[in-house]
């Protein structure tokens, strides 16, 4: 018999890390959304920001700068860096290779993966930088309750808390501003927001902007679990089950889809890992998303694929 | 001038529907194979130049030989079927896993039913095709979604049967006959009482699986089911309802393409690893293969051929070219460069060339029938 109180603490703890899973989700959900491109840099994008961040922090408080303004200026230096990348990015690869197939340009974002991977390891350095902008110790509830309570981190609190400011804001900026709305439309059909006037490549920029900086919020959260290091990139490999569980337009279906493999995942690996071996976190996120493919080819919340001859 | 195919008429239906219609194609292909078959491993038992020393042969051509074997599977999957795979690794290390079982000897003990199911070690030969056989019948197995899964889904749901099957050669120990270590060793190569051991040897081997392979493939996509999946690719609907069953379709394009994927897994293990753990077939194999086929071109086996070595041969050139130089780099900053670098001559090459080397070649094939005159 499995206690009640270890049940919730996996539950609850399987769901806050699939928060965090979702960060890193909501920055490909947003580019293929308004580009229709499956961005595998994203995890790419992370390790960069994170690098970014993390060594401008070290030189500013070397520096002698007060901490709350070593941070600002941080973040403030790894956003640029992520606009940067990001006009780099739609400048000489995207932007060229308009109205090419979905393969093609999922392939040259694996070409970006490498470009970004190596220059970020050669600009910043490539060790494991640790860093502290969250705490990292854990909250005990319901100790009355439950014998021993239930652990809760306060870093993935943190986490679930940014995701949904993060989440409230990109609707707000999709549904109710002027670049959103534009955006909506080159999601909808690139030549005909072309011809009423919308400057496309500056959307893609915008998008891919808005990519880099929620890879930057994700390396926040992330850096301070794992440290900044190179394995961070494979985020992106944990992310796309979040995807596709949660439909690859939806920004909403990132975070159930986060909920769903997050608790999956623990749950299975707590209840299930101990009758046939370690480790099917590995492979667990994956096979939930075969099966929900299997009964919604679109994914939770994705838009319905209509077909047409 | 020399590249024409005028005064070559062809007077019956089977030379009509030759592999290659134009003479120069084959007296082209024939110096090719000459050299392949012949040259190289004459070469290399005189140790001629370029072939002084054994790194040639072991660490360019037997991985490229059976890297373009892989390749030419993945492309029958995505280049003629349109279904995008990332588990290619997987079915690599199906075919692999399951060769070694088979040449060291299956034991099954089923408690349950009161017997045991135990087959002795196969030699190499069947043991490597067994292995590919087991590979398609996984392929047909993760085949199943794309019915009605298409495109980047489908390409994140094989992601599903790569992590799957790493995990399983890592985590069950029967795979690999309860190694300590979780590597194995490939068994002694011995083709009908000939021992393969030499690097010129294995080369040879690896050269007459491949080029069964290409020939077997090539006539397959160009006949009857290879039709069948080039229509799928171009549009599923409409191939269905031009009479194509998709479930056929789709389904023998995925074991074809898994039993080639495992056979060069199978002879990748054997041949050229020797001994190998699940890492060997990670989803950077799985990449790495797809890039081939894109680079080279999809729906091309010739293609698959070019793209296997741009993709193989790059890095190490990459690699050479600071130590030659002279360039005082520390090594750690030549690996993050030749990731930047190689990144970059990858979406290079997309944007110039989006059809990949194929294209490039049939570009060439028709520049060459003008020549010397402009049009």
């Amino acid at each position: 018999m499995i206690a009640l109180g270890q049940f919730l603490e996996v539950l609850i703890g399987g769901l806050m890390s699939g928060v965090l899973y979702s960060l890193v989700a909501l920055g490909f959900v947003l580019i293929f959304k308004a580009s229709g491109v499956f961005n595998f840099a994203q995890g790419a994008m992370v390790l960069l920001a994170g690098l970014a961040l993390v060594r401008s922090l070290d030189l500013l408080v070397a520096w002698g700068f007060p901490l709350w303004a070593a941070i600002i200026l941080g973040i403030g230096f790894a956003a640029v860096i992520m606009a940067i990348t990001a006009w780099l990015i739609e400048r000489f690869v995207i932007g060229p290779l308009v109205n090419q197939d979905a393969l093609t340009l999922f392939m040259s974002t694996i070409g970006v993966t490498f470009i970004l991977e190596g220059a970020a390891q050669m600009i910043f350095g490539s060790d494991a930088y640790p860093l502290r902008l969250f705490p990292t110790d854990a909250w005990f509830l319901f100790e009355n309750l439950f014998p021993g309570g239930i652990l809760l981190n306060k870093l993935d609190v943190w986490g679930g808390f940014i995701a949904g400011i993060l989440v409230a804001g990109l609707a707000i900026f999709f549904e109710r501003t002027k670049t959103g709305r534009a955006l909506r439309a080159v999601a909808d059909d690139h030549l005909a927001a072309q011809s009423v006037g919308i400057p496309i490549s500056w959307i893609w920029f915008v998008v891919w902007l808005a990519a880099g900086l929620v890879a930057l919020v994700a390396a926040t959260v992330w850096g301070t679990k794992l440290g900044v290091q190179f394995s961070i990139t494979f985020l992106a490999l944990k992310a796309l089950p979040v995807l596709i569980i949660g439909g690859l337009t939806s920004i909403p279906g990132a975070i159930v889809g986060g909920f769903i493999v997050g608790a999956g995942e623990k749950i299975a690996e707590v209840f299930l890992g101990s009758y046939i071996g370690g480790g099917i976190e590995y492979w667990f996120a994956y096979v939930l998303a075969l099966a929900v493919l299997l009964v919604r080819p679109q994914g939770l919340f994705g838009e319905r694929i209509i077909e047409r001859i | 001038m020399l590249y024409r195919e005028a005064g070559q008429f062809k007077t019956t239906y089977a030379e009509d529907m030759a592999i290659f219609p134009i003479r120069q194609d084959r007296i082209a292909l024939g110096i090719l194979l000459g050299i392949a078959f012949v040259g190289v491993p004459l070469l290399a038992t005189f140790h001629i130049w370029p072939f002084n020393s054994e790194y040639l042969l072991w660490a360019i051509l037997l991985p490229f030989l059976i890297l373009a074997l892989a390749a030419i599977g993945v492309n029958v999957l995505v280049g003629y079927c349109g279904q995008i795979s990332l588990g290619s690794g997987a079915f690599m290390a199906i075919g692999a896993y399951s060769a070694y079982k088979l040449g060291t000897g299956v034991h099954i003990p089923l408690a349950w039913f009161g017997f045991a199911i135990s087959i002795p070690p196969l030699p190499v030969l069947p043991s490597i095709l067994l292995g590919g056989l087991m590979a398609a019948i996984a392929g047909i197995l993760f085949g199943i979604p794309s019915l009605r899964i298409k495109g980047l889904y489908l390409a994140v749901a094989t992601l599903a049967a790569q992590f799957f099957f790493d995990w399983v050669f890592l985590r069950v120990p029967w795979f690999t006959n309860y190694a300590p270590s979780g590597s194995v060793n490939a068994p002694r190569l011995d083709f009908f009482g000939l021992a393969v051991n030499t690097p010129i040897e294995r080369y040879l081997l690896c050269l007459i699986f491949i080029t069964v392979f290409a020939v077997l493939a090539k006539n397959l996509v160009r006949g009857n089911l290879g039709r069948q999946w080039m229509a799928i690719r171009d549009m599923d609907i409409a191939a269905e309802l031009i009479g194509i069953r998709p479930l056929y379709a789709k389904l023998t394009a995925f074991a074809v393409s898994s039993f080639i994927i495992g056979v060069a897994g199978a002879l990748w293990a054997f041949v050229y690893l020797g001994s190998w753990e699940p890492l060997a077939f990670s989803i950077d194999r799985s990449l790495q293969l797809l890039f081939m086929v894109i680079i080279g071109g999809l729906g091309s086996i010739m293609g698959s051929f070019v793209g296997a070595a741009f993709i193989l041969i790059l890095p190490i050139l990459l690699n050479l070219i600071p130590t030659q130089l002279g360039v005082p780099l520390s090594t750690e900053t030549i690996t993050h460069l030749e990731f930047i670098i190689f990144g970059s001559l990858i979406c290079y090459l997309l944007i110039k060339e989006p059809h990949g080397f194929a294209r490039l070649i049939s570009i060439g094939k028709e520049k060459l029938r003008l020549w010397p005159f402009p049009y």
